[in-house]
C-alpha cells in the first residue's frame, strides 16, 4: 500500500507546534516511515500533488487571504488535522478580537494602518470542517503523536474534557489556590499533564475551555477555595477569546 | 550579457521561518527592482498586549516566534524588569544566560542543518537527505533533541518556556537535573565535533559587501548575549534605552517592510556581527574552530553567517557546559525560587516606568520595549526583531550581488538569492513590523 500523503501547513502563528513536531529528535523516523511527506514550507522547497491524504494545519485565519487558502486545503485533503491553539481555538491572536481592529491596526502600524488588511481573527474549525483537534499552545507531544497514529488508521480521537486540575492532582502537585494565586486549571481542558504547574506556574488555559466546568473535575477546588466561576472564566481570555464568534452563532440561530 | 533581462518572483521561499517573496527585474542589464517583500499577515502583538499585565507579557509575547520563544521571554522580561525597578539575583542572571545558550544552539542546528545543508548538498529539501546523508539528518535531529531535552528540564519545554518569568525562575534546577543536562550537553560534544567537520567541507559562495554589523557590546571579557550596550562596527555605542536611534526605522515607498538604518545605509545583527564585534571573547574551543575554517573578523561575506553560527554553536555549547558545572560546584540556592502567578499577592513590588530589553536572539539583536503603569499595567509596547533589522541589508546585499552573477542561469541567480536570504536565517514570521506587499502600486 503506498504511504499516505502528508502535508503540513501554517497560518498566523508561532511555527512552535511544528517546532514541537521536529523536537521529536529520531523518532521523528519512525513518523516519517509511515507516512509520504508531500509538502512543508518551512523545510521543504518540494510543493505537493493536489490531493493529499491527511493536512495538519497550523495557526489562526486572520486575513481574507487566508480564508481562501484554508478552503482550498479543505478541497485537497481527505482528513484534516487542525495542531495547536492558534488552529482549534484560535489561541493568542484571538486576543486581537479585543481591540477594534481600526484601532489596533492604528498602534501597530501608525499612518499606514490602512494597507492592512485584517479581519477578526479565527480558528480553523471556525472556517472549514476539522477531523482531528490537537490542542496546546504548543502541542503535547505524546498527544499529537497519538493523534496522527488514530488520524492515520482512521480511528476517531476524543479530546479529553475534563479539567487540568485532574492531571495537577495525580501530579500530587500543591494547588496553587492554596498558595494564594489564580490558575485557569480548573476550567481548562487536560491533556497536556498540567505541563505548566509541574513547572511552578499556572495554567494559563492554552487547551480551551471544558464543555462544562462545573462539573468536569472543578467543583471541588473551586468550592474549596471560594472562587467565583465567572471570575476565572473572564481571565480565559488570552487563549479563548475567539469562543465568543461561536458564542454569537449560536444566538443568532 | 549586459543587456539581459532576468525576472526572478520567487514566491513563497522555502526553508526560511516565515513567508517571503524574492522579486528581481532586471531589463536590458539593468536592475530595475530588487526586492524581499514579506505576504507574513501581521499578528499586532504590540496592539495586543495593551491593557495586560506587565507579568503576563512574557507570556504572550514568546508566542511571537517559536524558535526564538526563550530569546523574546527574556527580552520581555528584561523590559519588564527594567520598567518596573526590579533587578534580578546573580544566580537568575546565570540561569538566563544559560537559557539563551541552548536557544542559540538549538537554533543554529535547525538553521545549519535542515534549512542551509540542502542548498549547499545541492539538495531541494532535507527530505532527501534521509536517504543519501541518514547519519548526518540523525546527528541533526540527535542535537536538536537534545538541546530540547534540556531546556525540558531547565524551563519544562523550550517552545515558550514555562518557569522563566518577571523576577527569576519558578523552578529551580536540583543535583539531579544538573546532571542530567550535563550528561546530555557532554554527550553532545561529539556530535558537534562531526558538526564542525562536516561544516568544513561545505563551500559557500564567495561575495562579499561592507556593512556595519549591530550588536551588544560590553567592556568586561564575556561574549555578550544577555547584557550589555548596544554597538557597531562603525563605532556607535549606545546605551539600550536609546534603540530607537539604532534602529531609525523608515518606510521607503517601493517596499514592503520597514527598514532599519544607523551609520550607513543598512547594517546587519546576527551570528556574523555579533562575531564581528566580539570574536576576541569567544569561548577558546569556538576560537580554534574559527581559525580552522579560516572565519576572520571583520568578515563582509554574508554567507558566512552560517559559518559563524557553527563557531557560536561551539561557543554556546561550551559556555553552557561551563555555566552549569558552575553551579555543580557552588549549588543552587533554591530559596530563591518565585511564586508570582499575576502577581496578586505582590510579592514584587512594581511602579511605574518605561522599561527596554535588548537581547542577542540567535537571528541578532532584539528589542522589547514596554512602558506600564502604578499598577504594572502595560500602556504600550514596542518590539523590533532581528529581520526587521536585516531586510534592508539584504536588498542591498541583492543589488550588489545581481549585478554581479548576471552570466550565471536564472535558476543560479535564483539559487543564490535563495540562498543569500537564507543565510540570514530571517524569522518573517515573528515580524510585527511588516508593512503589506499589495500598496506596492499604491
Ligand atoms: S499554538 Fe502556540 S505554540 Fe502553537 S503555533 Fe500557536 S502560538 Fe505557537
Ligand atoms: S487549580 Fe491549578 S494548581 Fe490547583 S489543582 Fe487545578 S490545575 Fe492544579
Ligand atoms: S497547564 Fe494550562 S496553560 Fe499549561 S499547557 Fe496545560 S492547559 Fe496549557
Amino acid at each position: 500500500m503506498a504511504k499516505p500523503k502528508v502535508a503540513f501547513f501554517d497560518f498566523a502563528c508561532c511555527e512552535g507546534c511544528q517546532l514541537q513536531v521536529a523536537n521529536m529528535g529520531e523518532l521523528l523516523f519512525d513518523v516519517l516511515g509511515a507516512i509520504d511527506v508531500v509538502e512543508f514550507r518551512e523545510v521543504m522547497s518540494e510543493k505537493g500533488p493536489d490531493k493529499i491524504d491527511v493536512a495538519i494545519v497550523e495557526g489562526s485565519i486572520t486575513t481574507p487571504h487566508a480564508v481562501e487558502k484554508i478552503k482550498k486545503i479543505r478541497e485537497r485533503a481527505s482528513v484534516l488535522i487542525a495542531y495547536g491553539s492558534c488552529a482549534t481555538i484560535g489561541g493568542v491572536n484571538g486576543m486581537k478580537n479585543n481591540f477594534k481592529l481600526d484601532d489596533i491596526r492604528k498602534e501597530v502600524y501608525g499612518k499606514d494602518a490602512k494597507y492592512f488588511e485584517t479581519i477578526e481573527t479565527m480558528s480553523v474549525p471556525q472556517v472549514v470542517k476539522v477531523d482531528y483537534l490537537v490542542n496546546g499552545c504548543p502541542v503535547y507531544l505524546p498527544e499529537f503523536v497519538k493523534v496522527l497514529k488514530a488520524a492515520l488508521a482512521g480511528l476517531p480521537y476524543q479530546v479529553p474534557d475534563y479539567s487540568v486540575c485532574v492531571e495537577c492532582k495525580l501530579n500530587e502537585n500543591v494547588c496553587m489556590y492554596q498558595k494564594g494565586v489564580t490558575c485557569l486549571g480548573p476550567v481548562t481542558k487536560a491533556g497536556c499533564n498540567s505541563w505548566c504547574i509541574n513547572n511552578g506556574n499556572i495554567c494559563y488555559g492554552c487547551r480551551g475551555m471544558v464543555s462544562n466546568p462545573n462539573e468536569k473535575g472543578a467543583k471541588d477546588v473551586l468550592e474549596k477555595y471560594n472562587i467565583p466561576m465567572d471570575l476565572i472564566v473572564n481571565k480565559m481570555n488570552m487563549y479563548n477569546k475567539c469562543r465568543e464568534i461561536d458564542q454569537r452563532e449560536q444566538k443568532k440561530r | 550579457m549586459s543587456k539581459r533581462n532576468v525576472s526572478v518572483n520567487v514566491e513563497y521561499l522555502t526553508r526560511v521561518e516565515g513567508h517571503g517573496n524574492i522579486v528581481v527585474d532586471v531589463k536590458n542589464g539593468e536592475l530595475k527592482t530588487c526586492e524581499l517583500q514579506i505576504v507574513e499577515a501581521p499578528r499586532f502583538f504590540e496592539g495586543m498586549i495593551r491593557g495586560r499585565s506587565i507579568f503576563e507579557a512574557q507570556h504572550i509575547t514568546c508566542r511571537i516566534c517559536g524558535i526564538c520563544s526563550c530569546g523574546h521571554t527574556l527580552a520581555s522580561i528584561q523590559a519588564a524588569e527594567d520598567a518596573i525597578g526590579f533587578k534580578p539575583s546573580k544566580q537568575t542572571t546565570e540561569l538566563r544566560k544559560f537559557l539563551l545558550h541552548m536557544e542559540n544552539l538549538d537554533s543554529h542546528i535547525l538553521h545549519i542543518y535542515l534549512l542551509v545543508a540542502p542548498d549547499l548538498l545541492g539538495v531541494k529539501s532535507f527530505v532527501p537527505l534521509i536517504n543519501s546523508h541518514n547519519d548526518v539528518v540523525r546527528r541533526a535531529l540527535r542535537m536538536k533533541k537534545a538541546c530540547n531535552d534540556v531546556c525540558d528540564i531547565q524551563v519544562g519545554r523550550h517552545v515558550h518556556p514555562i518557569s522563566s518569568i518577571v523576577g527569576g525562575f519558578t523552578k529551580l534546577p536540583r543535583e539531579k537535573d544538573l546532571d542530567a543536562m550535563l550528561k546530555i550537553l557532554y554527550d553532545m560534544r561529539a556530535d558537534m565535533t562531526a558538526t564542525v567537520e562536516l561544516a568544513a567541507t561545505l563551500k559557500f559562495p564567495a561575495f562579499e559587501r561592507d556593512t556595519e554589523y549591530v550588536g551588544l557590546v560590553s567592556d568586561d571579557a564575556e561574549y555578550p548575549m544577555l547584557i550589555g550596550d548596544v554597538g557597531s562596527t562603525d563605532g556607535v555605542r549606545m546605551n539600550k534605552k536609546d534603540y530607537k536611534k539604532i534602529t531609525n526605522e523608515f518606510i521607503v515607498p517601493h517596499s514592503s517592510a520597514k527598514h532599519a538604518k544607523l551609520s550607513r545605509n543598512s547594517y546587519a545583527v546576527g551570528a556574523l556581527a555579533r562575531f564581528n564585534l566580539n570574536a576576541d571573547k569567544l569561548h577558546p574551543k569556538a576560537k580554534e574552530i574559527a581559525a580552522a575554517i579560516g572565519l576572520k573578523p571583520k568578515c563582509i561575506n554574508p554567507y558566512l553567517n552560517t559559518a559563524a553560527q557553527l563557531v557560536e554553536c561551539v561557543h554556546s555549547l561550551e559556555e553552557a557546559i561551563r555555566i552549569l558545572e558552575d553551579f555543580k560546584k557552588n549549588g543552587v540556592n533554591l530559596d530563591e525560587e518565585i511564586l508570582v502567578g499575576l502577581n496578586e499577592k505582590g510579592n514584587i513590588p512594581v511602579k511605574p516606568g518605561n522599561g527596554v530589553g535588548a537581547v542577542e536572539v540567535p537571528r541578532g539583536i532584539l528589542f522589547h520595549n514596554y512602558e506600564v503603569d502604578e499598577k504594572g499595567i502595560i500602556k504600550k509596547a514596542n518590539c523590533i526583531i532581528p529581520t526587521n533589522q536585516n531586510v534592508n541589508n539584504i536588498e542591498q546585499d541583492m543589488k550588489k550581488l545581481v549585478p554581479e552573477i548576471l552570466d550565471k542561469s536564472d535558476e543560479k541567480i535564483t539559487l543564490m538569492l535563495e540562498m543569500l536570504v537564507r543565510a540570514y536565517d530571517p524569522c518573517i514570521s515573528c515580524s510585527a513590523h511588516f508593512l503589506d506587499v499589495k500598496f506596492v502600486n499604491r
